[in-house]
């Protein structure tokens, strides 16, 4: 209880409350979010149950009662009968768990080899960024491009469909992780020469508690911004990844596989089932890079 | 060595040709291309003192003398290039051996900034806690906390401080807050490196005040580097002298002030303002400190010494007993510098 008070009357929260722009994108981000978590609850039907599809509800109009069936969809319904709201919920929840994943696992990759470089210094140093340097060279979709190739290739194809979710994780999370790495080594550079490093050192402390207990809160605050800003850079590349047809699977439809499919009636006029999935997309990339953006003008003591 | 040591009695810490060379080539590429060969930096030079137990002993010098190297190397946080150092009779060869986690508890540190000696992330109880924790002195948490509540009272906070975080105190008791975690481990010795150089000078006072009554009821021996000399008059018994990384008189603290033996010591008194008004001509501190990279032969101190000649500039002087205690300077040992008895 102490905490939330604390919160409420912290410098954070004034300026977000001051922040007319903030206090949209985190609304908008929330209900986007807590629309993915409880999908199963608020869509009319399970989009991935092949059962609760009827074929004659195919390209319904929204809001338009079906010639066939009479029934009515808010959004419309694609070429298998399937509702595009439903879909669009399901598919959030895809977009975000992948998004969500990949940056957690960019973050604490990133993170730790950040802190390892910074700490050590020397050989390991200019090893763990140099490799940072040359995948920097690299356009992030190529290489996720090249880690989902990769992992095509070794897994056998009747697991392909359940491993999809978890190559693109892998392949965003390891496409990213280098700002982490760099952000966090500089922050570490500075720490480490603090007094309060020195003071854990004279007790014989070792690297491996200086590093976690000591350093690494102290440099969490930018991880938290980039972290943020990831997120909405780790959805759209997802989208982008399942747009290209090498992401989520057409059986587990993320809001880029939605695109992608939509996209193919475009030109047939069914523009609901590219549109709908297209504006959520960027709904969500908007808030929540408009949220980092705040977070980090927030969190700079120099704009203070 | 200091002939004012009781032979009977071993010093707590004995030191002996201390020595630091810091790498300071440029990268490896840009010396290739610019055929320059790799450079070397003497930042502490064959530095030798005893502390006997109890004892302040102070260390002064302008910035770039050493000081703050010879701290570190006495507390392990920089390894000596060369020269020993024994603890209690002791070598200290900083691993993490069973032997040397046993003598860590009996030194510490107090640092120069109380801003960046505290990690801001952490509680002050946590960081006072954590050298009895890390070194085994205390495993009993109920016993952690009295102990630290104990350490707060002792420094003059309140019990209740321990929840708060780092930011909500000054900067005087933020340095409390330092010195009640080196007291932590119960240390006998402690390296005081500048603690009240970051400090007001009002609070500064107080935090000296602090230091000697705890050196008393807890017999602490105290290493205590500093470059205001009179900060060192309140605390030290003893002083060492420090001049580009070597020491050049070390004297009792009083004789030291009353008769300074080497010119750079009696440089350094006449710069110090009178605040007794008693009509002495202050002289400004001449020139500065020379390149420790390429230091001056000789004496290092002859080019700013106004009693230099030819020896000076070719032989590097060797300790002389003194009136007061030692020094290295060839014209104190031929006794051809006139004695200069301060007020």
């Amino acid at each position: 209880m102490e905490a939330v008070s604390n919160f409420l009357a912290s410098d954070l929260f004034y300026r977000f409350r001051k922040s007319p722009v903030a206090v949209i994108a985190f609304i908008v981000t929330a209900l986007l979010v807590l629309s993915a978590l409880f999908a199963p609850w608020i869509a009319p039907q399970n989009p991935f149950d092949p059962g609760s599809l009827n074929l004659m509800n195919g390209f319904s109009q929204p809001g338009v009662p079906n010639q066939f069936t009479g029934e009515t969809f808010m959004l419309g319904t694609d070429d298998q009968g399937r509702d595009v709201f439903s879909t669009i919920l399901y598919g959030l929840r895809i977009s975000l768990f992948v998004g969500f994943s990949a940056v957690m696992f960019a973050m604490v990759l990133g993170s730790v080899l950040g802190l390892i470089a910074g700490y050590t210094g020397g050989r390991t140093d200019t090893i763990i960024m140099r490799i940072a340097d040359i995948q920097l060279t690299f356009p992030a979709i190529l290489v996720a491009l090249l880690i989902f190739g990769i992992a095509k290739g070794i897994t056998p194809p009747s697991y392909r469909n359940e491993v999809a979710i978890w190559v693109l994780i892998l392949a965003i999370g390891l496409s990213d992780w280098v700002q982490f790495a760099r952000v966090v080594r500089g922050a570490t550079l500075v720490e480490r020469n603090k007094e309060y490093v020195q003071a854990a050192k004279l007790i014989g402390r070792k690297p491996m508690a200086i590093m976690l207990k000591h350093i690494l809160p102290n440099t969490l605050g930018p991880v938290l911004v980039i972290a943020t800003i990831s997120l909405a850079l780790a959805i759209i590349a997802e989208a982008t990844l399942s747009f290209l047809g090498v992401g989520a699977p057409p059986t587990q439809p993320s809001l880029g596989t939605l695109i992608r499919i939509g996209q193919g009636f475009l030109f047939s006029g069914e523009y609901w089932i590219l549109l709908y999935p297209a504006v959520t997309l960027l709904a969500l990339a908007l808030s929540v890079n408009l949220l980092g953006d705040w977070l980090r003008d927030a969190l700079n003591p120099k704009l203070k | 060595m200091s002939k004012t040591s009781t032979p009977a009695e071993t010093p707590l810490l004995q030191v002996s040709n201390l020595t630091r060379i810091f790498d300071v080539s440029k990268p490896w590429l840009n010396r290739v291309v610019e055929r320059e060969p790799k450079q070397f930096l003497r930042a502490v030079d064959n530095v030798s003192f005893e502390i006997r137990k109890g004892e302040t002993l102070a260390l002064v010098g302008e910035s770039g003398s050493g000081k703050s190297t010879v701290a570190k190397m006495l507390v392990g946080l920089l390894d000596p290039s060369e020269g020993t150092i024994l603890f209690d009779g002791q070598p200290m060869i900083m691993n993490s051996s069973e032997r040397m986690m046993e003598l860590r508890k009996r030194f510490q540190m107090i640092f120069q900034s109380p801003y960046a000696s505290l990690n801001p992330r952490w509680k002050v109880a946590d960081i006072i806690a954590e050298p009895m924790i890390v070194l085994g002195v205390e495993k009993d948490s109920a016993k952690i906390e009295a102990r630290v509540d104990d350490l707060l009272g002792l420094v003059g906070l309140s019990a209740a401080d321990g929840s708060k975080f780092p930011h909500e105190f000054s900067g005087g008791q933020r340095q409390r807050i330092a010195i009640a975690r080196a007291l932590s481990s119960s240390p006998e010795f402690i390296v005081c490196d500048e603690p009240t150089s970051a400090l007001d000078v009002s609070v500064q006072a107080q935090i000296l005040n602090l230091m000697r009554d705890l050196q008393d009821q807890l017999g602490l021996t105290y290493l205590f580097i500093s470059h205001d000399l009179s900060v060192v008059r309140h605390m030290a018994n003893r002083i060492g002298v420090l001049y580009l990384g070597a020491l050049v008189e070390i004297a009792d603290s009083k004789e030291l002030f009353k008769a300074p033996q080497h010119p750079y010591t009696r440089m350094l008194l006449d710069a110090v303002p009178d605040l007794e008004m008693t009509g002495r001509q202050r002289k400004e501190v001449e020139g500065e400190i020379p390149n420790p990279i390429n230091p001056p032969s000789g004496c290092t101190f002859h080019p700013r010494c106004p009693f230099a000649n030819d020896r000076c500039k070719r032989e590097v002087p060797l300790w002389t007993q003194t009136r007061t205690g030692v020094a290295a300077c060839h014209g104190v040992e031929e006794g051809r510098i006139p004695s200069a008895e301060m007020a």
